[in-house]
């Protein structure tokens, strides 16, 4: 299944911040759990995760420090602040909208249902 | 994995990171940072068995294509580069004719804008004698227009915005002739400081190409202004040369040179000199280093130790400060300075990094500036409780207020700042956002004023 441009940029803030609040992380790594979290489903163009996370830096939500661990390469870690918590639980309310107006949308619309795989990929 | 590939490798990357860094866009920590992932994601790869080049090759796909990476980098990081307004973006034969074009263009608007000047003459309003007072007044009518028409055809604005920006101006000339005002009167000079503001920030509308809600545009802008104040200065300085020689020389062949400056060279240069100072501002941007940031560096310091010096001063000697007729306006324009500074130190700065010696200097700068200031108002509010307001004392006694809420919100936010509270966003954001104010201000002077003050 391919997810449009505008759902995966809509969903990257509340993405990250939701894997920050996790704990500390670098870029690769975030990028590998949204992979793990979507199933494969979500593909973000791996450099542009990087001027996401500067954005959110500069308005306050994330701040990041560069670590050398021992015997590791110098990396760049990211963290998030009070500021980034409120930032996602405000997205985690306006999602939580958007996602029960969808489903009321798709109760009311029983005609569409979720479509069937096609007999012709079935068969593969 | 052979010794030898592992070299390749090394090659490979080292080839990639050069071709990072041709990228002006891209810093030196921004390309470090993408090499780590770049790194992990080819240690992944080999990891489940591809090889050292393979591993490369997708690891660099993946990274996605380096236009569109350095765009997105330029985006969120537009004070690094707010030259690069024209961002990467698709070379396409149209753009590339546009710009062929933007030459002529300019030429063509300074020579609107220098001709203007010449208009009223030709209908008997002299520009030396008793008119004078006609030229103050519409003297921001003759460039900026053609200023403004130049920014419309370069980012290709609406006609809606065409629209707005046509009946700001009219709004302006309307303001500044409809109105019964004697050549002495205090509002007519008010008029003559005021709408050129007004107008410059109509401009403004026309160089973020009618985004004027955009908070990082407006940024550009005050960038912009900065830059443009040098250049003009610059041009000035040229021109001033350029006239002592024409008259020096013409003077040695015994002829008088010096009505054709006064009438030709000096107005129609220094119209023409607002839409070329623009243009060499956008055409020139990469050549030069942004010289407002670094004379802000400069200057700082500088300022903080006289207003220091001042204040140290005051207590010192016990002396009041003397409130005559101009302090208000000498404090005004101290005020405009030390915003001045703080704003474009602002539009330099990068707005992650942590909190340095320099923005103690500043915060010191602001924070004198403000006591200082405070102290001349209280001293000035018992004059006018005494004499009553006239449409001077108004006018620069509002802009003081303006200009120290401005600082004060400032400081406070920069005391955040400092002690970690809060993201220096915030800050360049309050600025931006104050602009409104301004415009506001300079409208009602321009358009209120004579009329609050039957026209004194």
């Amino acid at each position: 299944m391919h997810i449009t441009k505008d759902l995966v940029a809509a969903s990257a803030t509340p993405l990250v911040l939701g894997i920050l609040a996790e704990g500390e992380s670098y870029g690769y790594a975030i990028l590998k759990q949204v992979n793990e979290l979507s199933g494969g489903r979500l593909e973000w163009t791996d450099g542009l995760l990087y001027p996401l996370l500067h954005r959110l830096e500069r308005l306050g939500h994330v701040e990041s420090a560069w670590e050398t661990p021992p015997g590791g390469r110098r990396r760049k870690y990211y963290r998030i602040t009070g500021q980034g918590r409120a930032e996602l639980a405000e997205q985690r309310r306006q999602w939580a909208a958007v996602v029960e107006a969808l489903r009321g949308v798709w109760s009311t619309t029983q005609s569409i249902k979720p479509i069937t795989a096609p007999a012709w990929e079935a068969a593969r | 994995m052979t010794v030898d590939s592992d070299d390749d490798l090394e090659g490979q990357i080292a080839e990639w990171r050069a071709y990072m860094h041709r990228r002006r866009e891209l810093h030196h920590t921004d390309a470090e940072e993408l090499e780590d992932h770049l790194r992990s994601r080819i240690t992944e790869l080999t990891g489940a068995g591809l090889r050292a080049d393979e591993a490369f090759l997708i690891a660099v796909k993946r990274m996605g294509s380096l236009d569109e990476l350095s765009r997105e980098f330029a985006r969120e990081h537009s004070e690094r580069l707010w030259k690069q307004l024209v961002l990467p973006a698709e070379p396409d034969a149209a753009a590339a004719a546009r710009s062929r074009r933007e030459l002529p263009v300019m030429v063509l608007c300074a020579a609107v804008a220098a001709l203007a000047i010449k208009v009223p003459g030709w209908f008997g309003l002299d520009l030396s004698g008793d008119d004078a007072g006609f030229y103050a007044r519409n003297v921001s009518l003759f460039a900026l227009p053609a200023l403004a028409a130049y920014f419309a055809w370069q980012r290709r604005v609406g006609l809606r915005v065409i629209g707005v920006l046509a009946a700001l101006f009219i709004l302006g000339a309307v303001a500044a002739n409809a109105y019964p005002l004697a050549g002495d009167s205090q509002t007519i000079v008010l008029t003559a400081i005021h709408l050129p503001l007004a107008l410059w920030l109509v401009v403004g509308v026309a160089y973020v190409g009618g985004d004027w809600r955009s908070g990082r545009r407006r940024m550009d802008f005050i960038r912009f202004t900065g830059e443009w104040l040098i250049y003009f200065v610059l041009i000035g300085l040229g021109g001033g040369v350029l006239t002592a020689f024409t008259v020096g020389t013409f003077d040695a062949i015994g002829l008088d040179a010096e009505g054709f400056i006064e009438s030709w060279l000096l107005p129609c240069g220094a119209m023409a000199a607002v839409i070329v100072s623009a243009w060499l501002v956008e055409a020139k941007q990469s050549v030069i280093e942004n010289m407002a940031p670094v004379l802000t560096r400069v200057f700082t310091p500088l300022f903080a130790a006289t207003l220091l010096a001042f204040l140290v001063a005051i207590i010192w000697t016990n002396n009041g400060i003397d409130v005559e007729r101009d302090v208000l306006i000498l404090f005004d324009l101290l005020l405009v300075v030390v915003l001045g500074l703080l704003l474009y130190a602002i539009s330099a700065r990068d707005l992650a990094a942590r909190p340095g010696l320099f923005d103690r200097v500043q915060l010191v700068l602001v924070l004198s500036a403000l006591i200082i200031d405070v102290m001349v108002l209280l001293a000035i509010t018992g004059r006018i409780t005494e004499w009553g307001f006239s449409p001077n004392k108004t006018a620069s006694l509002g802009e003081n207020l303006i200009l120290l809420t401005n600082l004060a919100w400032s400081a406070w936010l920069f005391l955040g700042f400092l002690r970690g509270r809060m993201p220096f966003a915030r800050l360049e954001h309050w600025q931006t956002r104050y602009m409104i104010v301004y415009a506001v201000w300079a409208w009602t002077v321009v358009l209120a004023f004579p009329l609050m003050f039957d026209f004194a």
